[in-house]
């Protein structure tokens, strides 16, 4: 698996994502302090830290799924692709549909596996029953689910396993097309079977998408991700390619949290 | 964590004193035994109560439960006496109360769940309105009858007189006149109210059957014609008519009166407060996670609440719903305030018919001395709770349809 990890491209992208001075508060407690950092297109970048560092905060404010928590707030830019998402002008709407989001707990729509991939791709463009069904196909293939549910696609997302729930679920993103993939904690709630099976599954996205995964698991960000970022305490403390973290880290407290002698 | 503690407690770590303080498992055991023959007697007496009340209503109620009961209006002689405009009224009000009830129910709930404001100003109102909302679910039901009355049936004295319309639609009036030779002519007029028609020669007329003649008018002592087609169509001038109005279907008036409307209107504001908490309830246990699901594949607010929170909810709000307006339709109170116990043959022809309910009947065969009245009474309950029972049948099945489809 750690041949597949290497891409020859590495550095050579522009970046998708670039996040410039941010901060972010609840209330008047302040999770994310003065956030600088970049992500390449078409690479994984992974999010490590002890619990409470604010990294699923970071990962929630791309989207701008955290401005559904009353206190939030923010300021700073996270650009997506050139554009501020952070900006009024631009529709949450519109913006979630650019970039796909992952949750900790797989959260299928109590709906058929079916309708579970064809319901978004419905409401966001005018498509025919022939190209929902491409779309559906295309995206459960690309999600590796396709041959354990093809026979049953009428049936409910509910009477699936988690690990398959969380497949319908990237599959369910993957429809839209997004630029961005999110994933918060995607393989917490997961037996080691199913998260072997979306780890090789992120290893296949990164082909055609930028992905950016929170773990609580350092052996899952070294497996899978590109580049990755220490974070502590609502600061960034480290930054840098994967192998390079986790063999030669910078900080004295990454090398700390990465050799367990904290967290 | 830091002051580890070397020891043991010695309760723990010596097998005799552990012993000593256990607990003997036999009085647990006993104890377990006694709570679940309490739990089991409980449930098993409230259901021989119900069992003792079907049987006590069928032993008094089921000889009068004939075919003459189903299909009469009441009378006041037992024998004749029947429960059909009551029947009609109750099923008018089982699918008016629900249709009104639902959507203002299911709406304030929304509001009140998913779109929690963050001013502080609309957050102040969003608790009133919920303080208010709890606070009118314990209100007597009576007490909304009052309310039923005041704003529905009169709208405060404001549009006009309670017994008279401001505005009307979908009623023609007539001036009817009876001729000499007993046929009845009508004179279509511009409204309830306009001013009498004055006989002329070649006025227009309808006859009962339909048909539009024109009048021909007579002097009082000028002979009656005797061309058959004339006869029909003559009235002599001093002739007067009555007023008497044709409503359809969609007949709708402002004040509402004292008509079916008002009736299915004040039971929804008794179970409003009702369907709105078990809403609520219903929305709280969707779990976030699919709130964010819906967010997260950029589905605006309003299409994750329609689209996936409700739906998921939806079989919940049904319960809710469904023993709300099984209670309302048991309700005399309140329909008491508003349609009163009056004397109704026909069952509603439109929204605004006055109109008798089944538990209004009941209560007023019940109040009579005779006995008969009171066997009919109890016939009328073996009715009502049977169509109760059909109602939350039907409601039942449609609810686990659609469980179904969802898990």
């Amino acid at each position: 698996m750690n041949g597949l990890k290497k891409n020859s491209e590495k550095g050579a992208m522009p970046n998708a994502i670039e996040i410039e001075n941010f901060n972010a508060w609840y209330g008047s407690f302040q999770a994310l302090k003065n956030i600088n950092i970049g992500m390449e297109k078409q690479q994984v970048t992974s999010f490590i830290g002890p619990s409470g560092c604010g990294k699923s905060t970071l990962l929630r404010w791309i989207n701008r799924i955290n401005e559904t928590v009353p206190t939030a707030r923010t300021e700073g830019a996270i650009r997506v692709n050139d554009s501020n998402v952070l900006d009024r002008t631009v529709d949450p709407v519109a913006l979630r549909r650019r970039v796909g989001m992952v949750f900790q707990k797989p959260n299928p729509f109590p709906k058929s596996i079916y309708e579970n991939v064809a319901f978004g791709v419905r409401l966001h463009m005018k498509v025919s029953r022939a190209e929902v069904d491409e779309i559906v196909e295309w995206s459960l293939r690309k999600a590796s689910i396709w041959d354990e549910v093809k026979d049953r696609l009428k049936s409910s997302a509910l009477s699936l396993s988690g690990g398959q729930q969380q497949r319908l679920c990237i599959a369910r993103a993957l429809a839209l097309a997004p630029e961005v993939l999110l994933m918060d904690e995607p393989c917490s709630a997961l037996d080691p079977i199913a998260t072997t099976k979306i780890e090789d599954l992120i290893h296949t996205l990164r082909e055609r998408y930028t992905v950016v995964i929170v773990t609580h698991n350092m052996q899952q960000a070294t497996r899978v991700s590109d580049y990755t970022a220490y974070m502590y305490l609502g600061e960034l403390i480290e930054f840098g390619e994967t192998e390079q973290l986790f063999t030669a880290p910078k900080d004295q407290r990454t090398e700390d949290y990465i050799t367990g002698k904290f967290g | 964590m830091s002051k580890k503690k070397s020891h043991m407690p010695e309760i723990l770590s010596d097998p005799e004193k552990h012993a000593a303080a256990t607990r003997p498992e036999k009085q647990r055991n006993r104890n377990n035994r006694i709570f679940r023959g309490f739990c089991v007697g409980a449930a098993f007496s409230s259901v021989g109560m119900l069992v003792l009340l079907i049987l006590t209503l069928l032993g008094l109620g089921v000889g009068e439960l004939t075919k003459t009961f189903l299909s009469n209006p009441p009378d006041p002689d037992p024998a004749q006496a029947g429960f059909f405009p009551a029947i009609m009224g109750s099923i008018w009000l089982l699918v008016l109360v629900p249709l009104l009830a639902l959507p203002a129910g299911v709406a304030t709930a929304i509001m009140l769940e998913e779109f929690t404001p963050r001013k502080p100003v609309l957050k102040r109102i969003h608790s009133l309105l919920q303080l208010n909302i709890t606070n009118l679910a314990g209100v007597p039901s009576v007490v909304y009858g009052i309310i039923g009355l005041t704003i529905f049936v009169s709208m405060f004295g404001f549009a006009g007189k309670s017994g008279e319309s401001m505005v009307e639609w979908g009623i023609r009036s007539f001036d009817q006149f009876y001729s000499e030779t007993d046929q009845v002519l009508l004179v279509p007029v511009d409204g309830p109210h306009a001013p009498e028609a004055v006989l002329t020669e070649g006025l227009e007329a309808l006859t009962t059957s339909g048909e539009k003649v024109r009048i021909h008018v007579i002097g009082e002592d000028a002979p009656w014609p005797e061309d058959e087609e004339l006869s029909l169509r003559t009235l002599r001038d001093y002739d007067t008519p009555g007023r008497v109005h044709d409503r359809s279907w969609y007949y709708f008036r402002v004040p509402f009166g004292r008509g079916i409307l008002t009736g299915a209107l004040t039971l929804m504001l008794v179970i409003l407060p009702v369907i709105i908490i078990a809403t609520q309830e219903a929305l709280r246990a969707v779990p976030y996670s699919l709130r964010e699901a819906g967010w997260g594949l950029g589905l605006s607010r309003w299409q994750t609440v329609w689209r996936v929170v409700f739906p998921s909810a939806l079989p919940t709000v049904m319960t809710g719903t469904i023993l709300a307006i099984s209670r309302a339709i048991g309700e005399a109170a309140p329909l008491l305030m508003i349609a009163g116990i009056v004397f109704i043959t026909n069952p509603p022809g439109n929204i605004m018919d006055d109109f008798t309910a089944m538990p209004l009947q009941i209560y007023n065969w019940a109040q009579r001395p005779q006995q008969e009245f009171h066997d009919l009474a109890a016939s009328g309950i073996v009715v009502l709770l049977t169509i109760l029972l059909c109602f939350n049948a039907i409601a039942i099945i449609i609810r686990n349809r659609s469980n179904k489809a969802l898990s």
